[in-house]
């Protein structure tokens, strides 16, 4: 088995269009619902060959998951593949017995899935866990401990035999899912299906994953299936993509091809809802697609995308859309790469409707709302003192949008919450509000300085009270923030609600009745409710599909124009913070490396750190055009690195003096303000696409 | 539009009710939603909606409906005792130590007391201590559990010793010294199995509580500065509530066989109550002579109590948590 499965590994990449390694073949798949089918898959084929990568996008709930888990036969015990066959290696997958299957998923087929953390079994060495993937092979145990050294090596870890001996919860996100990758890899599998490998990940993390995963597929004949929901991942990893809407393809092609120069309204409509090309809030609104995901099992008899669709007309709704190959020249060619869209009118795709342009000019009054003057907060763990912020100098204007930005572990959430008071501040801070001294903890504070800032957290899951209808949930934050009762609080409760676009009916439901951004929006009105002066938005967008995260962040400025509320606005999304704020702070290891506008942060000159950050992003617009690669991990606050707390990882690290002297900040532009020991002239300015 | 929309635990896949909810819950749309072509519903016809899901969810449960039967007999035979047992159970009727027949289903005892008449009777005491035993417990347990779930800190420490220190004691041997010095009355013994109870109850309410003071909704309600009271009993409460109402169950089942044990001990009911730990007591040194049917029967529905009353809390648990 191993003999032949490695001579396949090294046969040429030279596959002609039969031999497909996964084929996908008009696959029809219903989950039951209370004995009743609900149609999820609608005819879905694609074909991938060996080497090949192949990514297929669309929003939550359009059925990518359920495609990637059926190539392995991997579903919930409702599901019933009702057509349609898959094919890998030649055999059929959908009719394997259940020992067959077996043999088949640890040999053939491997899989990679979002969360690395829950992959790993907690109380297994790495070690241990990675020679087991070669012990199923057959291998004995010397030579697994063997082979699993060389395929953690595969994986670009430099010391594996260190790893081995740990434990997952002792590596870091990226290590785990690199671990988890060489497991995947063991058997060197025919297909291997990449499931958000990336999205629990920083953004700099994500970069050092996607290259790796790119050099693998360099070296492997394995075809792969990658699924995300971040556009620029599925850009910078794959040769062919599939978009997908309510389990049907609606366009597939090149993956350049059909990001450049999309064909179907749906894929269209996608890219338009992303902040790109560095457009701001104040030059217009985003663009965001009308209307939700059909229901799973809905008859959808003609386009399945015609009730969204900004060009649907009555052909639209009467007959199926054909085929149209969109190869330039020879309409009818049928090559393996042929890019298709599934529509009858691709030739008035240019008639899509832009987004208004927005006036929503800010006035930036100038008058600070909030001053943070030398915030530190230090934890106490187990005797040791662990800094998370430290020495932080900070002003936020009124009807500002102060975006915050850095890896996970640079203390944006930290700060945050010191802002907030939740937790208290070390003595000697300062946070003055409106310019009286704020109390540190938030219970010492009086009811208006509780009233005066609010927060939207990531998740809005977590966020709202499970029990409680969104009505009850409104109407106590009203009470306790304003001291309103009664009938004007109803009367609050539904302004607010028509101010976010929520309907009287959504007001008598519970959080788990509404989809994401539903939830998200009336999070956000809770966070309104009191007439807030700063809204802390701690990545309020990152669980969202990028057509909601559009109308949240409308949402969001709109308000921001009407009440002149003051953002503070967490996000690992650079986009996102580009089109919201105006002022950035740039944050590592509880201090500030870089404060100043957005034109300021985007066009440098840059600190090494944000410079990094800008570069690791894949963009759907295509590379930018030099990598700065972090090396190492963000060290622990509890033992900062001496000198300037980055040297560890800088690309521009001076010997003798960043790790020697602390760096000055120095103002290098009016607003502009840089901590690093580089003259400003030799500070990089790195071109970025539009992030 | 939204009766189309399954709870969530209508069926084994995650995905398929997240894509409904995501499709019922109108539009995420700007400047698009159309309030007028939604029909307005009325929020307690969705919460008997809901509830009416879950019922039908626990019905089609076959250990359920057995459970819900065995239980439902024997609180009709504790709460009419004697005025539908086939002899009066504190009245020897009959010659002793008949074998089961047709007079006598289950036979007599060697007092001569109609078995069948003993063990329905004997269903009333016990199912009068063990589920106030268990609500008790239950109660206490879930207070000091939100107490020290919530406030952690030194509350939290100094509790937590205390029921570890009460948890490291054998039940039975902690029951049996309580009776002792307090007599075996009723009220004891209902105190006696809920102070014992209330240990595990609060560990389990405690690690519930924990997880749940972590969500951002806690948050939340003390950035608008709500009370610690009122964050434990209306924010984080409703939401345990599966929680405790799983841990009531087995509580129960437990509490007795707990009751049943003392009984049997002798430090439980008291003569001269059918109760059927009591017979076992009374009875079985009986076995070896070959009369095991004055044991087999009260030991059955001892047993038949607790496997009904975990069948039941199984269902309960299985229904919430899908």
């Amino acid at each position: 088995m191993n003999e032949r499965s490695m001579s396949v590994a090294e046969a040429p990449r030279t596959a002609t269009g039969t031999d497909h390694a996964l084929a996908v073949e008009d696959l029809d798949l219903a989950y039951n619902v209370r004995g009743i089918p609900r149609e999820v898959l609608r005819g879905v084929t694609f074909h991938v060959r060996p080497g090949e990568a192949y990514g297929l996008v669309g929003e939550s709930g359009c059925g990518k998951s359920t495609t990637a888990y059926a190539a392995l036969r991997y579903l919930p015990s409702n599901a019933v593949i009702t057509g349609g066959r898959i094919l890998v290696g030649g055999n059929d997958v959908t009719k394997m017995s259940s020992k067959q299957l077996r043999r088949f998923r640890s040999r053939e087929a491997s899989m990679v899935y979002q969360d690395p953390g829950s992959a790993l079994n907690p109380t297994v060495k790495i070690g241990r866990q990675v020679s087991e993937a070669f012990s199923i092979l057959g291998v004995g145990g010397k030579e697994a401990t063997e082979r699993a050294r060389s395929a953690l090596q595969r994986v670009r870890i430099a010391d594996p035999d260190r790893v081995m001996q740990r434990y997952p919860h002792q590596l870091s996100g990226g290590m785990q899912q690199r671990v988890v990758i060489a497991m995947a890899l063991a058997c060197d599998p025919q297909l291997l299906v990449l499931d958000e490998p990336t999205t629990g990940l920083d953004a700099t993390v994500e970069a050092e994953v996607l290259d790796l995963v790119r050099m693998l597929l360099q070296d492997t004949s394995a075809a792969i299936l990658l699924i995300a929901h971040n556009l620029g991942v599925i850009r910078s990893m794959c040769d062919r993509v599939g978009v997908m809407y309510a389990g049907k393809i609606v366009e597939e092609g090149d993956a350049v091809e059909v990001f450049e120069a999309p064909k179907h309204p749906y894929t269209l409509g996608l890219l338009q809802c992303l902040p790109r090309h560095g457009v701001r809030k104040s030059e217009r609104a985003l663009f965001t697609i009308p209307g939700t995901l059909p229901q799973i099992g809905t008859k959808l008899p003609t386009c399945v995308y015609v009730d969204r669709c900004a060009l649907a007309d009555d052909l639209c709704r009467t007959e199926v859309p054909p085929v149209v190959h969109v190869d330039v020249g020879h309409t009818e060619a049928r090559s393996e790469a042929a890019h298709f869209s599934r529509c009858h009118h691709i030739d008035r795709l240019s008639q899509m409707p832009e987004p208004a342009s927005d006036d929503n000019d800010n006035v930036l009054g100038g008058k600070v709302v909030i001053k943070m003057q030398d915030v530190s907060k230090t934890f106490h763990q187990r005797g040791h003192d662990v800094p998370a912020l430290v020495g932080i100098q900070l002003d936020l204007g009124g009807g500002e949008t102060l975006g915050l930005v850095g890896e996970s572990g640079s203390g944006k959430s930290t700060l945050a919450k010191a802002m907030l008071g939740i937790h208290e501040p070390d003595a000697g801070s300062e946070i003055e509000l409106d310019g009286h001294l704020l109390e540190g903890k938030s219970s010492n504070r009086p009811t208006e300085d509780m009233r005066a800032m609010q927060m939207v957290f990531q998740n809005p899951d977590s966020a709202l009270n499970r029990t409680w209808t969104v009505r009850r949930i409104l109407k106590r934050t009203i009470n306790k923030l304003t001291g309103v009762k009664g009938d004007e609080a109803d009367t609050r409760i539904e302004k607010l609600a028509e101010a976010l676009r929520l309907t009287p009916r959504h007001l008598d439901m519970r959080p788990r009745q509404l989809s994401g951004g539903l939830k998200q929006r009336v999070a956000i009105a809770r966070a309104f409710a009191g007439d807030p002066r700063i809204v802390i938005c701690d990545e309020p967008t990152s669980a969202l599909d990028v057509s909601v995260q559009a109308a949240i962040l409308n949402l969001l400025s709109d308000l921001q124009a009407k009440e002149s509320t003051s953002y503070l606005f967490i996000s690992h999304d650079l986009g996102v913070v580009r089109y919201l704020a105006d002022r950035i702070v740039v944050m590592y290891l509880g201090r500030l490396q870089e404060e100043g506008t957005t034109d300021q942060i985007f066009d440098g000159p840059h600190h090494p750190y944000t410079e990094a950050l800008l570069s690791a992003v894949p963009s759907v617009d295509g590379e930018p055009s030099r990598r700065i690669r972090l090396s190492g991990e963000i060290p622990s606050p509890a033992n900062p690195p001496s000198g300037c707390v980055f040297h560890t990882r800088c690309h521009r690290f001076m010997e003798g003096t960043c790790d020697v002297i602390e760096p000055p900040v120095v103002e290098i532009e009016p607003g502009h303000r840089i901590r690093c020991h580089l003259p400003v002239e030799e500070l990089g300015r790195t071109q970025v696409a539009a992030g | 539009m939204s009766m189309n929309v399954p709870p969530p635990d209508a069926s084994g896949a995650a995905a398929v009710v997240e894509v409904e909810a995501a499709g019922a819950a109108g539009g995420d749309v700007i400047g698009e939603a159309g309030p007028g072509t939604l029909v307005p519903l009325d929020m307690r016809a969705e919460r008997r909606q809901a509830a009416r899901e879950r019922r039908r969810l626990l019905l089609r449960r076959p250990g359920f409906i057995v459970g819900v039967i065995i239980l439902a007999f024997w609180i009709v035979c504790a709460v009419a005792g004697d005025r539908i047992t086939p002899y009066d159970p504190l009245t020897p009727v009959d010659t002793s130590s008949l074998r089961p027949s047709s007079d006598h289903l289950m036979g007599t005892d060697q007092i001569g007391y109609d078995v069948l008449s003993r063990v329905m009777a004997g269903a009333r005491d016990v199912l009068v201590v063990a589920p106030i035993a268990a609500t008790l417990s239950i109660a206490l347990g879930a207070l000091l559990g939100l107490v020290m779930g919530y406030l952690r800190g030194w509350v939290d420490e100094i509790l937590s010793r205390l029921v570890e220190v009460l948890l490291s004691i054998p039940v039975v041997l902690m029951a049996l010294l309580i009776t002792a010095t307090l007599g075996s009355s009723r009220i004891v013994l209902i105190g006696t199995v809920a102070v014992l109870f209330t240990p595990i109850v609060t560990r389990t309410v405690r690690a519930a509580v924990l997880s749940e003071a972590q969500l951002d909704y806690v948050t939340s309600a003390r950035l608008r500065g709500e009370n610690g009271l009122f964050v434990m009993t209306r924010e984080i409460l409703p939401n345990i509530r599966p929680t405790i109402l799983v841990e009531f169950t087995v509580r129960l089942g437990y509490a007795v066989f707990t009751v049943a044990t003392l009984s049997f001990l002798g430090s439980g009911i008291q003569p001269p109550s059918p109760d059927w730990g009591l017979a076992v007591s009374d009875t079985y040194f009986l076995i070896p002579a070959g009369q095991w049917w004055p044991t087999l029967f009260p030991a059955l529905a001892i047993a038949s109590v607790v496997v009904a009353t975990n069948l039941v809390a199984d269902s309960i648990e299985a229904v919430l948590a899908a």
